[in-house]
């Protein structure tokens, strides 16, 4: 009952527009902030910084990325690890060859090249429609990790390719701690988060449905599809070149470019369909759910199932069930986890009411 | 408006010769008319008539074989589609082509690409003209949907609403981008008599107030003669007929090639 918009009158178009509407969900939404970048590191362990959170917030990064693409823009992508990899190398090879080049604006520069990648890749958009985009995707996908195996110039001439994290200082603090990752971490995916929700609300994100709906239609009413469509593979590149980077040296340390394989790009697939397609909350669920669900697994396993299975046969029971809810998903809730809190907030607006009216 | 108009305005639309073929079949053969502006003219024939494919060539989806296309003073060979939508030609389809996962507000706005002026990076960051003018677009697109009665609906998602719903949203799209010439394939279709009423009362109500010519695609006869100031008949891709409503009704050759049936 605490969850009413009674009061709450919207006389502004302005207000309308607003990312929250109802004051209950701004005031939510400022309180998770809060305890994200107060509360949390304050209490925290490195377990959780380390194994659990960071690895949350930059999967939910990669998923915004692929999201833009295939949720909003509707071309499918099994490329998302390959522009992982190439804002990770970018920004390692601008760190190590500009001199006092600071260690955000690295970064930036490697999601700037990962997104002007991602467009060349996104030419063939331009011609092919639907599944056939993902060959451009997948061959994105085999020929980066091709380039970054085989020319050592790219990992400073190292073997096998591994590239490790530059010195995490920004603005003179050492921010290598866990709790420092964490927050350098944080930051950067709030600020990208927020400016994602900015995105699919402005007229590039219609426009991007537009052409995922109906994409002659969108081409009648005056939309430029080439350039949608393009935008698209560049911002949703350039989202997936940060998560590189910030996974190479917020979350690993070191990485080899067989970090970004197809593997990886699956995973960053299933965080945005089990989290929802065209939602920006649905990455963080998603992420959290593919993050947390396999410690949530081993814990259930080590406490029911220890001495009945040994560890090999458990792994491949967690992949089973894992696969298994996938589908289980995929039948229910086609619209992800997203569109399960959706349903859920709005009867709560009603509760203990039953009828949802507009 | 021309301070110095002629007696008789020259026509928004003239088509002249247009032929269109797929492959071996002939789908459009030799067809001429002109549309005058601010006039309702309606197309229509059989199914197979050549109508849509008609529209199709009016707003560049499909590319003619022969003629040309005079519109608004200029001629084209080859009418391209976004040439078509910057010049004020808009449509609807037949099988609604709404943006479907997207809200009544969202697909409406979108119709109002073309008069955006802000560019995609002010208005992601909400810098400079962009946030002016969202709220300007918003006001223009609340009008046509206050204009359509569509308000309660707003906020909701397109796919889920009933059809003739639907089929108003699209309208509201296509008048969200203020058109000078609006082309309408069966805006009526699969509706009952009551909502055709409906639909026919935003069609006139959208050329009185806003000055819009309009091209429709209808079926049925008693709305033809009712909405419109101009009919033309199409029967296996030539024009058969071609006036007034009172007047083609009156064509024998029409009589007999359509309106023979349905009396």
């Amino acid at each position: 009952m605490l969850y009413r918009e009674a009061g709450q009158f919207i006389t502004h178009y302005r207000a309308d527009q607003r990312l929250f509407r109802l004051r209950q969900d701004r005031i939510g939404f400022y309180l998770l902030l809060a305890s994200a970048f107060v509360l949390v590191p304050y209490c925290g362990n490195d377990y959780w910084f380390s194994a659990i959170l960071i690895p949350f917030l930059v999967l939910s990064l990669a998923g915004m990325g692929l999201n833009f693409l295939t949720g909003y823009a509707g071309q499918l992508s099994l490329g998302s690890a390959a522009f992982m990899a190439v804002g990770a190398f970018s920004a390692y090879n601008f760190n190590l060859r500009v001199e006092g080049l600071p260690f955000l604006l690295s970064i930036l520069l490697g999601g700037v090249v990962a997104g002007l990648t991602g467009v060349i890749f996104g030419l063939p958009s331009l011609k092919i429609k639907g599944f056939y985009v993902l060959v451009s995707t997948l061959a994105a996908q085999f020929f980066v990790q091709w380039v970054f195996t085989n020319f050592a110039w790219f990992s400073n001439d190292s073997s096998s390719g591994v590239i490790t994290a530059p010195p995490l200082d920004v603005f003179g603090l050492d921010l290598s701690s866990p709790a420092g990752r964490y927050l350098l971490t944080l930051t950067i995916v709030t600020a990208l988060g927020l400016l994602a929700a900015n995105i699919v609300r402005s007229e590039l994100g219609r426009n991007w449905m537009a052409v995922r709906d109906m994409d002659t239609a969108a081409a009648v009413i005056g939309i430029a599809i080439p350039k949608t469509k393009l935008l698209a593979f560049a911002i949703s590149s350039f989202y997936l070149g940060i998560a590189g980077s910030l996974w190479a040296f917020t979350y690993l340390g070191t990485v080899e470019p067989h970090g970004f394989d197809i593997n990886r790009s699956f995973q960053i697939l299933f965080i945005i369909i089990i989290g929802g397609m065209g939602s920006i909350l649905g990455n963080f669920l998603g992420a959290a759910f593919i993050v947390l669900f396999p410690v949530l697994m081993s814990h259930i396993a080590n406490g029911l199932l220890v001495g009945v299975m040994d560890s090999g046969h458990l792994e491949n029971f967690q992949k089973i069930v894992f696969g298994m809810l996938i589908i289980g998903f995929l039948i229910k809730e086609p619209n992800g986890l997203a569109s399960i809190w959706q349903t859920f907030t709005q009867q709560l607006r009603v509760w203990p009411l039953r009828y949802w009216s507009h | 408006m021309n301070t110095t108009q002629p007696l008789s305005p020259p026509p928004l639309l003239q088509l002249e010769h247009i032929s269109l073929s797929f492959k071996a079949v002939k789908a459009i053969t030799n067809i001429s008319f002109a549309v005058q502006p601010g006039e309702i003219c309606a197309l229509i024939g059989p199914n197979g008539a050549g109508k849509s494919s008609l529209l199709n060539v009016i707003n560049g989806v499909y590319r003619p074989d022969e003629g040309a296309i005079s519109y608004n003073g200029e001629t084209f060979n080859i009418m391209q589609t976004h040439h078509a939508a910057e010049r004020g030609i808009t449509r609807t389809f037949q099988n609604i082509a709404l943006f479907k996962g997207m809200s009544v507000l969202d697909n409406v706005l979108t119709g109002r690409n073309l008069h955006v002026r802000s560019s995609w990076l002010e208005q992601v960051f909400n810098l400079g003209r962009a946030p002016q003018e969202a709220v300007r677009q918003r006001k223009k697109a609340e009008a046509i949907i206050e204009f359509l009665h569509i308000q309660p609906w707003r906020n909701n998602v397109v796919g889920n609403l009933p059809y003739g719903l639907q089929k108003r949203v699209e309208l509201g799209r296509a008048l969200a981008a203020e058109p000078k010439l609006l082309l309408l394939d069966e805006p009526m279709a699969g509706m009952n008599t009551e909502e055709k009423q409906e639909m026919s009362r935003f069609i006139l109500a959208t050329q009185r107030e806003f000055g819009t010519t309009i091209v429709l695609i209808e079926h049925d006869i008693g709305v033809v003669m009712a909405l419109s100031d101009h009919v033309v008949v199409l029967d296996y891709g030539k024009k058969i007929g071609d006036g007034k409503p009172e007047e083609v009704r009156q064509n024998p050759q029409v009589i007999a090639a359509y309106l023979g049936t349905q009396h």
